[in-house]
């Protein structure tokens, strides 16, 4: 492994570095910086109303909440696609498992349209949601189906390689024992699967914090009931409030690297349970 | 969500053995909600964009895509990945190679920072470059001495593209190099080689696909980033007009059939991406000294 022998043997060590930090620095260490220099010009009573108007709480509510039961739904949908693609066996199976990253290739504003066209009023469902009472697009339900499309594959593709890597022998250890079905997959499978879906549950709800693309298609952007907090960032850009737009995003910056950390640790927890496993 | 090794045959290991196999009931009824919700969230959706795109019969669909300013949307797209992605590309081997070959402190720092566009909201990431070369910004003042437009123009849009596709490549060959360790690198500068031919013939060969599979990922999203482009576009038709850009606008003007079309382009994009994914996956999960596309 890499280690100080290595280093004197293989060149290239200065320059790729010095690369690295460069181009990171350019384009993304600086500019983020700025976000920080702009909300520092602002006072603290100015930033505290710019963050804490009621407009703006209403779209943290919105868009934290939409993205905790967006990420919820996929934990569990995710982990019964991850369990059905690598414990059974069915026709279409590699066209289902390649199709499963299509949120991470498709296009958001594709998707956002197409989610639209579907739960529109008279849309392909909406038509006939509608007569049942249930609206779905330009309301709170259609960000959560919007930040539900864009998450799943963040679950599934955590969950699938260590359902990969479970030994079936764990099981049938578990089942000589006298363990029943149930109690094998809650007591053994579960527990090893945990970490692996934990961390794919927090990759959906960072990405869907920030979505932006997919979800204002279908939100209906109305200020207070849908609008989501990103929204408000370009709607202040638009009206040429600088630093109102930068005082949001420097919050919405913040949670994103708590959140950013919290993954780190997530995915140690997930590496070590993984090394103890095998 | 890394690795591209997806191996699909190990559902015989699990449905053969009494311990593992689950009863026909739990099949049936996990089979349904999977691939129900698989049929809803991710199947319908793709399938609304096509026939939506051809509800009015092709020549209206072909009308929408040679229109002047879908044109034009399409050639600044195409230039805005080609300059992002070989950029991206550079970067993302060099940062591999010195985080993988070389051990230095603050190692798992400099891998945290690269993964930092992932978890930045899109809009913010237009917003930081609106923030440094905008009217209003550090060097707009500079800038607008010498006539440069960075912002509301083809820079910004590059510059926002960049940004957004910043890790993808870096963070798929990473976790590759680290796993391949440098005994084979090592013994090729002993033997003599030079730093670039010891690359060139010993290392890229062996990350010729995660390579690959980095570069195809960066591009789909280069081609398709909406937020960060939107906040730094201006949204100037036949100008600083995006493919999603335009399938916004046409979208919001009621020209549902040509949006869509717009659209299917893009689709069509992201479902060669998977299928080209899918071939590296079962490429790098053949055996090695079996490469007929080598």
């Amino acid at each position: 492994m890499a280690g100080h022998s290595t280093r004197k043997v293989l060149p290239g060590f200065g320059l790729t570095l010095g690369v690295t930090i460069v181009y990171l620095s350019l384009v993304v260490l600086i500019p983020l910086a700025a976000v920080f220099v702009k909300t520092a010009t602002l006072s603290a009573d100015q930033f505290w109303t710019t963050i804490s108007a009621p407009r703006a709480v209403a779209s943290y509510q919105l868009t934290f909440g939409a993205a905790l039961l967006a990420a919820l739904v996929n934990a569990v949908f995710g982990l019964i696609l991850a369990w059905v693609l690598v414990r059974y066996s069915f026709p279409g199976k590699t066209l289902v498992d390649a199709l499963i990253d299509l949120p991470f290739a498709l296009p958001t504003a594709v998707a956002g349209i197409a989610l639209t066209a579907i739960y529109a009023r008279n849309g392909w469902l909406g038509q006939h949601l509608e007569p049942l009472g249930i609206k779905i697009a330009f309301t709170p339900v259609g960000v959560l189906v919007a930040l539900i499309f864009i998450g799943l594959p963040f679950v599934v593709r955590t969950v699938q390689p260590v359902l990969e890597d479970l030994d079936a022998e764990y099981e049938e250890a578990a089942a000589s024992l006298g363990a029943t079905r149930w109690q094998s997959v809650t007591r053994v499978v579960l527990p090893t699967v945990l970490p692996a879906l934990t961390t794919g549950f927090a990759l959906a709800f960072a990405r869907a914090v920030g979505e932006y693309g997919s979800v204002i298609f279908i939100a209906g952007n109305m200020p207070m009931i849908s609008e989501i907090t990103p929204l408000i960032i370009i709607t202040k850009l638009e009206q040429y409030d600088y630093a109102g737009a930068t005082a949001i995003a420097a919050v919405m910056l913040v949670i994103s690297f708590a959140l950013l950390l919290t993954i780190n640790l997530l995915q140690a927890w997930s590496a070590r349970r993984g090394r103890r496993e095998t | 969500m890394s690795g591209i090794a997806t191996t699909l045959g190990t559902a015989a290991r699990f449905e053969t053995p009494s311990a593992t196999r689950d009863s026909r009931i739990v099949k049936i009824v996990l089979m349904t909600l999977g691939l129900g919700f698989f049929a809803l969230f991710l199947l319908l959706p793709l399938v609304v964009v096509f026939a939506e795109a051809m509800r009015k019969g092709f020549e209206t669909y072909w009308a929408a895509l040679v229109d002047p300013d879908a044109l034009s949307a399409i050639w600044l797209t195409l230039i805005a990945a080609a300059i992002a992605v070989p950029l991206n590309l550079v970067f993302g081997v060099s940062a591999a190679w010195a985080i993988a070959k070389y051990a230095f402190p603050g190692k798992a720092f400099l891998t945290t920072l690269i993964d930092l566009p992932f978890s930045v909201s899109p809009v913010i990431a237009g917003l930081i470059y609106v923030l440094v070369f905008g009217a209003q910004g550090w060097f707009g003042p500079m800038l607008a001495d010498y006539d440069i437009a960075i912002i509301f123009a083809v820079p910004g849009i590059v510059l926002a593209t960049i940004f957004v596709t910043f890790p993808f490549i870096a963070r798929e060959l990473i976790p590759l190099m680290e796993a391949q360790g440098s005994d084979e690198e090592e013994a090729a500068i002993v033997l003599g080689a030079s730093g670039w031919q010891t690359f060139r013939h010993v290392t890229l060969p062996n990350i010729k696909w995660g390579l690959l599979y980095g570069v195809i990922l960066c591009n789909a999203r280069a081609m398709g980033e909406f937020g960060a482009v939107s906040v730094v576009s201006g949204h100037i038709r036949g100008l600083t007009n995006t493919m999603p850009l335009h399938v916004e606008i046409l979208y919001n003007e009621y020209q549902f059939v040509a949006a869509f079309a717009v659209a299917s382009l893009l689709a069509l994009l992201a479902l060669f991406t998977l299928a080209v994914k899918s071939l590296i996956a079962w490429q790098a999960a053949r055996p090695p000294g079996k490469e007929p596309l080598a």
